[in-house]
């Protein structure tokens, strides 16, 4: 990890609020060029609202500043071109049901870097191989289990070769048994130098995959640090309560 | 007996069958041009509806509301017999086409809405968060799905625009209605009348059945 180049994302200041509940307070986060940052923290910690802001899925308080390879995330012209650059993974997965699974992955390819047709579907296979579901590129999103889905929407993301992959609880609503093949996908993706910031449940993921982890509470940035810090000693008594609930059930 | 000479005189309804046939024809070309323009618009609407600065928005929304609310047959004299004082003359049969396709729109404006309206939230964000742009999101993404949503109540709304063309006949329009009442003074029989009904049921009974079982299959949760 480079430290000293200028950080693929940057976030000063983010502030959300719906009306008069703030979800956000103020963050500020930097994640540098091929770095993995796994987001822990309670249900309603902001954690999924923040990454979601970060390709403007989620409207923000426009002082506060979000930069994705120094392009300003703010609505108008450039969104798209940022939204590019950044490949989403969803908790629900949100595949095109209409669509084959082939063709999922090289529509967005196709739409919005005008790849043609060929190229899209030699790309397209290519990712399908590497997330192992190769041989399903010609069945429909609804004929295949939820880990195959998901790993589906990895490949389409990855399409777009995205400089940064944002996960949104990626494994939630996966059967518990789907739940490794998932992990396994996103492990060898990290191992590849792709930058990541997943939120997860997952803490054995974050502990074995993250360069930094970070724990939200409350809308706020808790604490960060690398996996041995946040997991073996905990500063804050906030991140200790939490994983204290988490891993010892 | 008496009954059968006078309700399906055959003599009487040979001889008027070229002028109801006839007739069948100019109603079809009323109804189809005005589905055909009421479709359009109406997609327009809704999509412009969903993306338009919240003031157009609000316009359409007007529209909508207005055009639903309006007899069409008021709406249909208003256009044939009170637009040339402001200097617009529309023929019978374009003014027919413009009050139906006006009504049309509004209809259809708001199935695709709703069509649009209930496919879920995440394909619009997935659409999004892959760089796609608005016209991309629905036309790869959105209007495929909701096509399957809307043809039940599409079709429903062809059926309206079809039997609503009859009314083209209060302004001189000579379509199936027209013809019928015109052969039926001729023959001084009603006949001509119960030929026209019977055309009408055989031209939308197919419709009618299609709808049902549309209905029926999409019910089943085909999705």
């Amino acid at each position: 990890m480079n430290t000293s180049a200028a950080p693929l994302i940057s976030i000063r200041g983010l502030t959300k609020a719906y009306g008069t509940f703030t979800v956000l307070h103020g963050i500020d986060l930097d994640v540098a060029e091929g770095e993995v940052v796994c987001v822990i923290g309670p249900s309603g910690s902001g954690k999924s609202t923040l990454i979601r802001c970060i390709n403007h899925l989620e409207a923000f308080a426009p002082e506060s500043r979000i930069t994705v390879d120094g392009i300003r995330v703010e609505p108008g012209p450039a969104l798209a071109k940022v939204r590019a650059e950044v490949g989403m993974v969803f908790q629900s997965f949100n595949l095109f049901p209409h669509m084959t699974v082939l063709k999922n992955v090289m529509l967005a390819p196709m739409r919005v870097r005008g790849t043609t047709p060929a190229e899209a579907e030699r790309k397209a296979r290519e990712l399908l191989a590497r997330v192992g579901i190769a041989e399903q590129a010609e069945k429909y999103p609804g004929q295949l289990s939820g880990g195959q889905q998901q790993r589906v929407a990895i490949a389409r993301a990855l399409a777009m070769e995205p400089r940064v992959l944002l996960f949104d609880e990626p494994t939630s609503s996966l059967d518990p048994e789907m739940v490794g093949e998932v992990l396994d996908v996103m492990r060898k993706l990290a191992g590849t130098g792709v930058t990541m910031v997943v939120v997860t449940h997952e803490m054995g993921f974050a502990r074995q995959v993250a360069d930094r982890v970070i724990f939200m509470d409350s809308g706020r940035l808790v604490e960060i640090g690398t996996p041995v810090e946040i997991f073996d000693a905990p500063k804050e008594e906030r991140t200790r309560g939490f994983l204290r609930a988490v891993l010892n059930h | 007996m008496n009954l059968l000479n006078t309700f399906f005189n055959v003599p009487v309804l040979l001889q008027s069958l070229p002028q109801l046939l006839w007739g069948l024809v100019v109603t079809l070309e009323i109804g189809i041009t005005s589905i055909l323009c009421g479709l359009a618009g109406g997609l327009f609407l809704a999509v412009a509806r969903l993306y338009a600065p919240r003031f157009f928005a609000v316009l359409i929304r007007i529209y909508i509301d207005i055009f639903r609310s309006i007899p069409l047959l008021v709406l249909l004299i208003v256009v044939y017999y009170a637009l040339p004082f402001v200097g617009i003359r529309l023929s019978p049969f374009l003014s027919a086409v413009t009050a139906l396709s006006l009504v049309s729109a509004a209809y259809t404006a708001e199935i695709f809405r709703a069509g649009i309206e209930a496919i879920p939230h995440g394909q619009f964000e997935a659409s999004a968060a892959l760089g796609l742009s608005n016209r991309n999101t629905m036309v790869d993404v959105i209007l495929p799905q909701a096509i399957r949503i809307v043809i039940p109540p599409l079709t429903n709304n062809c059926i309206n625009v079809l039997k609503d063309t009859a009314l083209a006949s209060v302004v001189a329009m000579p379509d199936l209605l027209k013809q019928a009442t015109q052969a039926q003074a001729l023959a001084a029989n009603p006949s001509p009348l119960i030929g026209a009904a019977l055309i009408y049921v055989a031209l939308l009974w197919p419709m009618v059945a299609v709808v049902a079982h549309l209905e029926k299959r999409f019910s089943k949760g085909k999705r």
